[in-house]
């Protein structure tokens, strides 16, 4: 992976991760830093395609909050986060700010590491739930065989 | 003619104080909590989340808690909050091929790749009352596989494949968007859809059923309906590459509908698509079949006159909020108003001689 890659997929899995989880995970107290922008709330339209794969629709809008930080050090965090918590979104700008630094390997392990394994296990209890629904057909004889 | 139009700040303000105290109801029952609503009453959220265009299941239950449950009015409450935020941004089209699917059923191909998965379904249940709720029976937890599912790709890429199946055009331009330019007609198929996918659920419904018995008539089979969790990805200029922000849930339906063939296309099935915030499969195939229904004159089928097949007739008042606004109005005082016509209609009476008949007629 890219460092974008990288980058890519903590901002998505902290911006999905619930609230009170990425809370439980990161207490801590923040480094200083300066606001580049305050936690903002707002909506981002989410887009469908018709017959779900022509041409694009607008489907509707769902809740964001997002916030951009710079580190003492220098460095600049972002964060586009799912619903309307200002602190989620202040959280958030700073692991990205944070896990651009030295500091990464150690948050990489206490925080990112734990919220994928939550998410994936969320996905496979689920999957594993839908899977128990799933239909075996058989086929009745009918009449004398 | 002044009419008194002072005088009405106590009667409201007391007004609103009792519906406080009713919407709290007998305070020896405890206080319901959002999070109880957003847990088990989610489909009254999903509802709301759809109607009122916004995806916020926090947000959707505090509204049905303010509302006393009132779908309509949550939906209004949510529409109003949504004026409030500023908008940052569009996502790309959401790829419903990826879903984390929860139900996936196909009424044309049984042994459909991923196969069919009902999901926590309500089809089946013998729709008897479970008294046992009522005292709060214990829930076990509900069984799962070894394994996960499979992969289900959408059913319908098979039929597309032969040529069956009418290919879905890319769309050209700029996406067409309601909720900044009024709606105008005729309507493109992005703005029907967008229309529909928050509109009234109980309007869609009676308009697809319409379909159904023979107002635009064009049967109907569902391809495939999923439900499930789907990734919102948007494009970060200032980085400059896509993040997944957003997980949410949405309802899929493709309905196949015979087309005869034209002079110049031959005959092949296309396709009517719903597409719904939450988990709400009535309101997805009602979509599929108005949409389908809405193609009638693209695709040179005969307008029958049905409502569904009017665009204007359909989009113009599938908007709960737009239709309760206007009905509701009529209760506020149009004391002005009805004077003028109780004059007019005196003076008819007048003209006529009314006035001066006897009561009996005889």
């Amino acid at each position: 992976m890219t460092d974008s890659d990288t980058r890519r997929d903590w901002m998505g899995l902290i911006a999905r991760a619930p609230a009170a989880r990425l809370d439980a995970l990161w207490p801590d107290d923040a480094p200083p830093f300066d606001w580049l922008r305050r936690p903002e709330q707002g909506s981002m339209m989410v887009q469908g395609r018709a017959g779900a794969v022509g041409a694009a629709f607008n489907l509707g809008e769902v809740t964001v909050t997002r916030a951009s930080v710079r580190l003492s050090c220098g460095a600049v965090g972002h964060a586009l986060v799912q619903g309307l918590d200002a602190r989620k979104a202040e959280r958030a700008a700073l692991l990205d700010a944070l896990l651009q630094t030295p500091a990464q390997v150690e948050l990489s392990a206490r925080v990112l590491a734990p919220l994928r394994a939550a998410e994936a296990q969320a996905q496979q209890d689920s999957a594993r739930r839908a899977a128990a629904t799933k239909v075996d057909f058989f086929t009745m004889v009918r009449g004398e065989g | 003619m002044y009419v008194a139009v002072k005088g009405g700040a106590r009667a409201i303000a007391n007004a609103h104080a009792w519906l406080d105290e009713a919407r709290r109801g007998d305070r020896d029952v405890p206080e319901l909590g959002t999070d109880q609503i957003r847990e088990q009453l989610s489909l009254a959220v999903d509802r709301v989340m759809a109607e009122g265009s916004l995806y916020d299941p926090e947000l959707a239950a505090l509204a049905l808690k303010q509302a006393r449950g009132d779908t309509i009015e949550a939906v209004f409450l949510i529409r109003a909050f949504r004026t409030t935020l500023p908008r940052f941004g569009g996502s790309l089209p959401v790829a419903t091929a990826d879903m984390q699917i929860k139900r996936r059923i196909s009424a044309t191909y049984k042994d459909a790749p991923g196969g069919q998965v009902l999901g926590p379904t309500f089809d089946y249940t013998h729709r008897l009352l479970d008294f046992g709720l009522a005292e709060g029976r214990d829930v076990p937890p509900a069984p799962m596989a070894e394994t996960g599912l499979e992969s289900a790709p959408h059913i319908l890429s098979h039929l597309g494949g032969e040529g069956l199946m009418q290919a879905e055009p890319d769309g050209a331009g700029a996406v067409p968007d309601l909720t900044r330019d009024p709606l105008e007609f005729p309507a493109e198929r992005a703005l029907r859809l967008q229309a529909l996918a928050r509109g009234d659920e109980g309007f869609l419904l009676s308009l697809a059923y319409s379909t159904q018995r023979g107002y635009g008539r064009n049967h109907a089979f569902v391809g495939e309906l999923r439900i499930g969790a789907v990734r919102v990805s948007a494009h970060l200029p200032e980085l400059g590459f896509d993040i997944e922000f957003a997980e949410i849930v949405l309802t899929e339906c493709e309905s196949v509908n015979q087309f005869q063939g034209s002079k110049t296309a031959p005959a092949q099935f296309t396709r009517g698509y719903g597409l719904v915030f939450g988990q709400s499969e009535r309101k997805a195939i009602s979509m599929a079949l108005v949409d389908r229904a809405l193609r009638a004159q693209e695709l040179g089928e005969d307008m029958s006159g049905a409502p569904a097949q009017d665009a204007e007739f359909v989009l113009s008042h599938c908007d709960n909020i737009q239709s309760s606004g206007f009905l509701e109005h009529i209760k506020l005082p149009h004391y002005v108003d009805f004077q003028a016509e109780l004059e007019l209609v005196r003076k008819l009476r007048r003209a006529a001689g009314a006035d001066a008949l006897p009561e009996a007629a005889e």
